[in-house]
């Protein structure tokens, strides 16, 4: 068995740059979520729309985009769509960070697709009993949908989108194929630079045990503070 | 386009096979059906020892497979790849790292499916198994996991389709698989990207779409025919 | 002749937390005897009977099977439990074998029976509970009377001397208690060994030898059914018998 050395690997200059990909990878997961969340939502209620159109588009985005490998969406963002950019706005983008661009959209995108299914599962738990009480009492449709389903539906979606997001956040080491110097990326480099692979790829995993660990233990704070209450 | 898949099919599909090792599409599809047909015994003894009574064999799993789901499937290809070299003693080639990565990754997420599918079934049935007199083991080859495992086809199915496009992480260790090879065509034509990972997209998803209306098929077809245990509860 | 009871507990006792299910338990029953254990809800009779074939564990005191303590046992449960049979309220066929493949399993398995032998000894048993034309049917097609005396027969197939029955007929729709009944009527009348859970205050008075009447965990009192159901000592049974009787009575004060 060979000696696990840790010091070489949290040494200052190692360490800052592994310490730099956590952040990155932080941001990527903060911000994508903020943006995939909402998508999510709006295309959750295109699939449950009344119209046949909008629900078909809904499907055709879920199923598009799950049934392709989260690379290849980054391939494509990072190799196809910047293509096909005009030559100003390309280049304005390889100033500004392309990789971790490309790498958000790409994340957005194949996690708006599963949150949206999270939160479709969590309306189709609310009984249609609520809608015909609801609408009984003379509320509109909208109204309906407002103040009595989407609350309750929203809020029984949240432990199927706690474990999306900690997907999205072990997603995000797959940026590291565009180049995205997040954690895994960064991992990579010190390992290459100090020959310790063991101790670095102890460390990384620790760092994304932990952050899985802490995200799932924010959730269940969150479901005592705010319970699901079943109708 | 038409010139891109002309030239190109044969090397998308297969790789350098024969001038090389097989590559391509077939090696994606190969990578990912042996992968699963190794991690289903794994997934079952694993999701066994997660519903034992013996704690000494209990808890350990459960740290395994805490451990393996929490990390980045790129993480554990790393493991792979750092580990295997050690204990072969060879330096181990791309497919046989993505192979074991594979199998253990997707082993620890059978091992779940396998657990809920057995604590689903009602209490009775094992107890009226051992009011018998059949053993543990006889009664979890008998009457258990004929029935949890049946309930769990279509999981398999999806399981499937999600080690598919798993196989894609392939392309960071340089297997050829077929995310890879789309690459170096791109490489080699230079000016086509969005046409060779469109490609590349809808090859993904005639395949994997295809799996998962089977899967959705099957799920389908068991609830029509309901295994129903007994009194109602 | 003296003989060894076939079931004899010993001051038994059983907590689950801090609720005592079995009170100091101690009772025999001789080869042969029908018991029945009546009482109301929570009056610990099923605890009571799943401890015998150790489907639930004692906390103290001793449970002898033939003076054997199969507390004790480590290694031999299933071979103890083999000799026991036990028929469940929820009936518990296994849904994805067929009637003779439910009966089947165990024998072959366990009294590692022939193929040929078992098939034989399962049909004459199908046949005495009636059900031998739904040989080939799943438990899914069967109702709930009929899946019960399936599990009745499944329990014969081993050739227990004891069998123990769980409330067998509470789950039931009503038109269905009787032709369960009968069954059970008639393996006592071919000598049987049986302990019987049950409300059925009618079968209770007709084929037991003798009645337990129990309550809060404790055996209150034994009588053969004459004297219960004419003449109960303990007022908890008669108050359990009144309640049984006229229903309705405490509604009306």
């Amino acid at each position: 068995m060979m000696e696990l050395d840790f010091s070489v690997v949290l040494s200052a200059e190692f360490r800052s740059w592994l310490i730099g990909g956590l952040v990155l990878s932080l941001q990527l997961t903060f911000i994508t979520l903020l943006l995939a969340l909402p998508l999510g939502i709006a295309v959750a209620l295109m699939r449950l729309s009344s119209l046949a159109a909008l629900r078909w588009l809904g499907f055709a985005f879920v199923e598009g985009i799950r049934n392709i490998p989260l690379l290849v969406h980054m391939l494509f963002w990072y190799f196809g769509a910047t293509a096909l950019l005009p030559e100003a706005a390309r280049a304005w983008l390889y100033e500004h960070n392309a990789e971790s661009v490309c790498a958000v959209i790409a994340l957005t995108f194949y996690t708006a697709a599963y949150m949206a299914e999270d939160v479709r599962s969590g309306i189709r738990t609310i009984p249609a009993t609520q809608t015909e009480a609801a609408r009984a009492l003379g509320l509109g449709a909208a109204e309906t949908w407002r103040r009595i389903v989407l609350p309750q539906a929203l809020r029984a979606s949240v432990p199927p989108l706690v474990s999306q997001t900690v997907s999205l956040w072990k997603n995000t080491s797959i940026a590291t194929v565009i180049g995205a110097a997040e954690l895994m990326y960064q991992a990579q480099r010190v390992e290459t630079a100090s020959f310790r692979g063991v101790e670095t790829f102890a460390v990384a995993t620790l760092a994304y045990l932990s952050v899985s660990l802490i995200i799932t233990a924010l959730s269940i704070a969150y479901q005592r503070r705010y319970p699901v209450r079943p109708a | 386009m038409i010139d891109l898949l002309q030239n190109y099919w044969l090397y998308f599909l297969l790789g350098q096979y024969p001038e090389g090792p097989l590559g391509g599409l077939t090696l994606t599809i190969l990578l990912s059906v042996s992968a699963l047909l190794l991690a289903s015994p794994v997934g079952l003894l694993l999701g066994l020892a997660r519903v034992s009574q013996h704690r000494a064999l209990r808890w350990p799993v459960t740290a395994l497979i805490f451990v393996v789901r929490g990390s980045p499937l790129l993480m554990v290809i790393f493991w792979a790849y750092f580990f295997l070299p050690s204990v072969t003693g060879q330096q181990t080639d791309q497919f046989p790292t993505m192979l074991i990565a594979l199998a253990i990754f997707n082993g620890a997420y059978l091992a779940e499916i396998v657990r809920a599918g057995i604590q689903a079934l009602p209490r009775g049935q094992m107890e009226s198994a051992r009011a018998l007199g059949l053993s543990y083991t006889t009664a979890m080859r008998r009457v258990i996991l004929p029935q949890a495992l049946r309930n769990s086809l279509p999981s398999l199915v999806n399981q499937l389709v999600t080690t598919i496009k798993e196989t894609s992480l392939g392309y960071i260790i340089g297997l050829a698989e077929v995310s890879f090879i789309a690459s170096q065509i791109n490489i080699q034509v230079l000016t086509m990207p969005v046409q060779v990972y469109g490609v590349l997209a809808l090859t993904y998803f005639v395949l994997c779409f295809g799996l998962s209306r089977i899967a959705y098929a099957l799920e389908r077809r068991l609830a029509r025919r309901p295994i129903s245990s007994g009194a109602p509860v | 002749m003296s003989e060894l009871p076939i079931v004899e507990f010993r001051a038994v006792n059983k907590w689950y937390g801090r609720y005592h299910a079995l009170v100091d338990v101690s009772e025999t029953v001789q080869r042969g005897e029908v018991v029945v254990v009546c009482g109301p809800s929570g009056s610990g009779k099923s605890t009571f009977i799943r401890t015998i074939n150790r489907l639930e564990p004692i906390d103290s005191g001793t449970i002898l099977l033939d003076g054997r303590d199969i507390h004790r046992a480590v290694s031999d449960v299933d071979e103890f439990r083999s000799g026991i049979g036990f028929v469940f309220q929820q009936f518990n066929l296994f849904p994805h074998l067929n009637v003779l493949d439910n009966c089947m399993l165990a024998p072959m398995s366990v009294r590692k029976l022939g193929a040929a032998e078992a098939k034989d000894r399962v049909m004459t048993l199908l046949d005495r509970v009636g059900l031998a034309h739904k040989a080939t049917a799943f438990p899914a097609e069967l109702s709930g009377g009929q899946q019960q005396r399936v599990a009745i027969a499944r329990a014969l197939a081993m050739e227990p001397p004891l069998i123990l029955f769980d409330e067998p007929t509470s789950a039931l729709d009503p038109e269905m208690v009787g032709e369960v009944l009968t069954v059970i009527r008639d393996l006592a009348h071919r000598g049987m060994t049986l302990i019987c859970v049950t409300h059925e205050m009618g079968f209770a008075r007709e084929v037991a030898d003798r009645i337990l009447f129990m309550d809060h965990g404790a055996v209150l009192e034994r009588a053969t059914p004459s004297e219960f159901f004419r003449q109960p000592a303990h007022p908890r049974a008669r108050q359990f018998l009144a309640d049984i009787r006229s229903p309705f009575a405490p509604a009306m004060r």
